[in-house]
């Protein structure tokens, strides 16, 4: 994939993103390809998909239950969402979901209409790295995507809300 | 009132700087129309018929003298001498200049205001009532909890993105003056058994396309699981609300599916995994917040000659009766200021005037005025001895039209004038209706009657829960007017019914007339306008207003 940013800065990497519908079949792979398959797939074919010498991860669409990623969780060393549109806000609370109730320690990436005006929000509800939508201006690195310093909420990157660290006990 | 710390003041600068870059990127092309249209909406600005439309956010209402100056300040500088409040307790600036708009956020920030989140997908301004702190009835100062929640709400970074809008109300006295039945969450501040402070929460109410009265799910949450539980309604909403058709984005539709029970049992889930977590709140969390709201230091009431200046003067004596309102505070009342003058646009304010309100704040209160949803502002904290004084420089400033909860303190939005959602125009609607019935002795005798007026269906004029609304339809290209009965606001919201074909714009005044003297033959003593059309229902009406001329 091109023009993924996490904290390491901006590259390209092995991942082969392939958007595929839940009723077709995945195009032929290569063995030592690295491949993010979409969730259907995954769920039906895991063992054979896993047993490669590639990598194998998934990518949830903006309708999708994390949930039922769980049970493999220790399988994939990447789970990606997407999202169709910016505005489409459900890869937030998937994120958190992942992250906070299920506690995936994997990478997580956001792919779709994602730029940087987004990324601050959607580090901080535990994604990790991000695929630039092709044309818009590549941040360097994702301390440069900051505009906020602080924030009120409890998120999964600071699980405690600004209230509990501001208002003095005792 | 509610005072900025250095973080506080931190967030609202590094918003303005954001959005500054936003606005650059846009006008240099780095940013299309349609990137940019959710970008400005999150901070409250929409492209109008005429010009830009800045929507800025008064937090539940409450202003202190010197943002009202700031506000003026405003009006005058960038946009052309005048603002509006809308029924949200916000103030729009209809001719600001899309260049501009980052230079007048800065500004706002220097007075601990903003823009953020009074429009989009998100979670917007938190509302409630305008008397709280001095209400006779309150049980619960609703202020804290609304600041709480205004913090928890700004810049959320898991609900930027919401199917659509949403709303939440809090109401913490026996009368609902809130409207939080028509809220997407309306939360009521209430005390358990124990004497402890907890909310029922009503969910999925509101006005628009699809108007509903919100039902109750939770009758009792204790308040320190208020954001956690909040959590759980958002969360459940931003991943199951529907966002195929905007029409049916709202919570409400989504509860309406799920049935109000399936709804509260699939946030009861999501809320065990929360609640108990680092979002609750403890008594000194609280504590801190209803600090920054303690009653002020009254001084001893002294009367002076009120009473006697009453006894004098009739129009006193009206206004007085009319257009204040009776504190919990002995000797203190809070004065209702007009937005209502027959001739000037329901909420209009100029900076003159918003420069005087804020002298008067000074003067003779604590510095504070509220907001009414009802578009009129509000004085709070007035000695009796000094409501004579008020008066006069009110009427001076055209404040004083004693008509508050009267017929024509119309509730009205901007309309097809300035909105270009608009199907029709409501301000020359209820100007027109101002002007038929100018007589004060029949309006007194008609007693209290809400009458809301709404442009288009997104009802921003809350006609539904008007005792008579109205709702500007386009048919064929041209403008006509449904009209409603029986809406109400408060603990027992209804809906108002559509009582027949539309109207065109002129007759209006003549079948609002009609109405009425339906009320006055057949209404029982003291019987309210609502009362008797709860009671006679909607046929007399319809059948005066319908009847074929002979």
């Amino acid at each position: 994939m091109q023009n993924i940013i996490d904290q390491a800065g901006l590259r390209d990497d092995r991942w082969q993103l392939l958007r595929v519908e839940p009723g077709e079949t995945l195009p032929e792979i290569a063995e030592d390809q690295d491949v993010i398959v979409p969730v259907t797939h995954w769920l039906a074919d895991h063992a054979r998909l896993g047993a490669r010498q590639g990598r194998t991860a998934v990518w949830l669409a903006a309708d999708g239950d994390p949930a039922v990623l769980q049970s493999t969780f220790n399988l994939l060393p990447l789970i990606a969402i997407d999202f169709p549109s910016f505005t489409d806000g459900r890869g937030y609370s998937s994120a958190r979901l992942l992250r906070e109730r299920y506690s995936y320690a994997g990478e997580l990436r956001a792919i779709g209409d994602v730029w940087h005006d987004h990324l601050q929000a959607l580090w901080l509800v535990g994604f990790d790295s991000f695929e630039i939508k092709s044309g818009k201006p590549l941040p360097q690195d994702i301390q440069a995507a900051r505009p906020f310093s602080e924030h009120y909420q409890a998120s999964f990157r600071q699980p405690w809300p600004l209230f509990r660290r501001c208002i003095n006990h005792g | 009132m509610y005072q900025y710390n250095e973080i506080d003041q931190r967030i609202v600068d590094e918003r303005v700087a954001q959005f500054r870059d936003q606005t650059e990127r846009f006008l240099t092309g780095g940013l299309s129309e349609d990137e940019f249209r959710p970008l400005r909406l999150m901070n409250g600005l929409y492209i109008q018929r005429h010009a830009p439309m800045l929507r800025v956010a008064i937090p539940y209402g409450m202003l202190a003298a010197r943002q009202l100056r700031k506000l003026a300040e405003i009006a005058r500088r960038f946009d052309r001498g005048y603002g509006h409040f809308t029924t949200r307790q916000n103030m729009q600036f209809n001719w600001v200049q899309l260049p501009q708009v980052p230079d007048i956020l800065a500004e706002l920030a220097t007075v601990q205001m903003h823009a953020i989140q009074t429009s989009g997908n998100c979670v917007r301004n938190t509302t409630t009532d305008a008397f709280a702190g001095v209400a006779a009835d309150e049980i619960v100062d609703p202020r804290p909890w609304c600041e709480i929640i205004r913090q928890w709400s700004t810049l959320h970074p898991e609900f930027a993105f919401l199917p659509r809008k949403f709303k939440i109300a809090v109401s913490g006295s026996i009368d609902d003056r809130a409207a939080t039945l028509v809220h997407d969450i309306g939360l009521t501040a209430c005390l358990g058994a124990t004497g402890e402070v907890g909310f029922q929460v009503a969910i999925g109410g509101g006005l628009g396309r699809t108007p509903i009265v919100g039902d109750v799910i939770k009758p009792f949450l204790p308040a320190r699981h208020l954001l956690t539980y909040l959590d759980a309604v958002l969360r459940i909403y931003n991943r199951f609300g529907r966002r195929d058709n905007k029409y049916k984005a709202r919570i409400k539709i989504l509860v309406k599916a799920m049935t109000p029970e399936g709804f509260a049992a699939k946030v009861e889930d999501e809320w065990l995994h929360l609640q108990d977590g680092p979002a609750t709140l403890s008594d000194e969390h609280v504590r801190h917040y209803a600090d920054f709201f303690t009653e002020p230091d009254y001084p001893a009431p002294d009367s002076g000659d009120f009473a006697a200046r009453r006894a004098d003067d009739l129009a006193f004596d009206r206004w007085v009766e009319r257009n204040t309102r009776p504190q919990r505070q002995t000797g203190f009342r809070s004065v209702i200021l007009s937005l209502k003058k027959t001739g000037v646009p329901p909420g209009d304010i100029t900076a003159e005037q918003m420069e005087a309100v804020a002298d008067w704040a000074e003067r003779f209160a604590f510095g504070e005025v509220r907001i009414a949803h009802e578009q009129n502002l509000i004085l709070p904290d007035i000695s009796e001895r000094d409501l004579h004084t008020l008066w006069q420089l009110a009427r001076a400033q055209g404040f004083a039209t004693p008509n508050i909860g009267l017929l024509t303190d119309i509730i009205c939005c901007p309309g097809g004038d300035f909105c270009s959602l608009a199907n029709a125009k409501s301000i020359p609607v209820a100007e027109a209706i101002q002007r038929r019935f100018d007589d004060l002795d029949y309006l007194y005798d008609l007693g209290s009657i809400q009458l809301n007026m709404s442009g288009c269906m997104n009802a921003c004029g809350h006609h539904h829960i008007g005792n008579i609304g109205i709702l500007g339809v386009d048919k064929n290209g041209e403008e006509w007017y449904q009209i409603l009965l029986g809406g109400s606001q408060g603990n027992q919201a209804a809906i108002g019914k559509v009582i027949g074909p539309s109207f065109a714009r002129e007759s209006i005044p003549d079948v609002i007339e009609k109405i009425l003297q339906v009320f006055v033959e057949r209404r029982l003593p003291d019987e309210a306008f609502l009362e008797a059309v709860q009671r006679l229902g909607a046929e007399p009406f319809k059948e005066r207003v319908y009847a074929k001329h002979h």
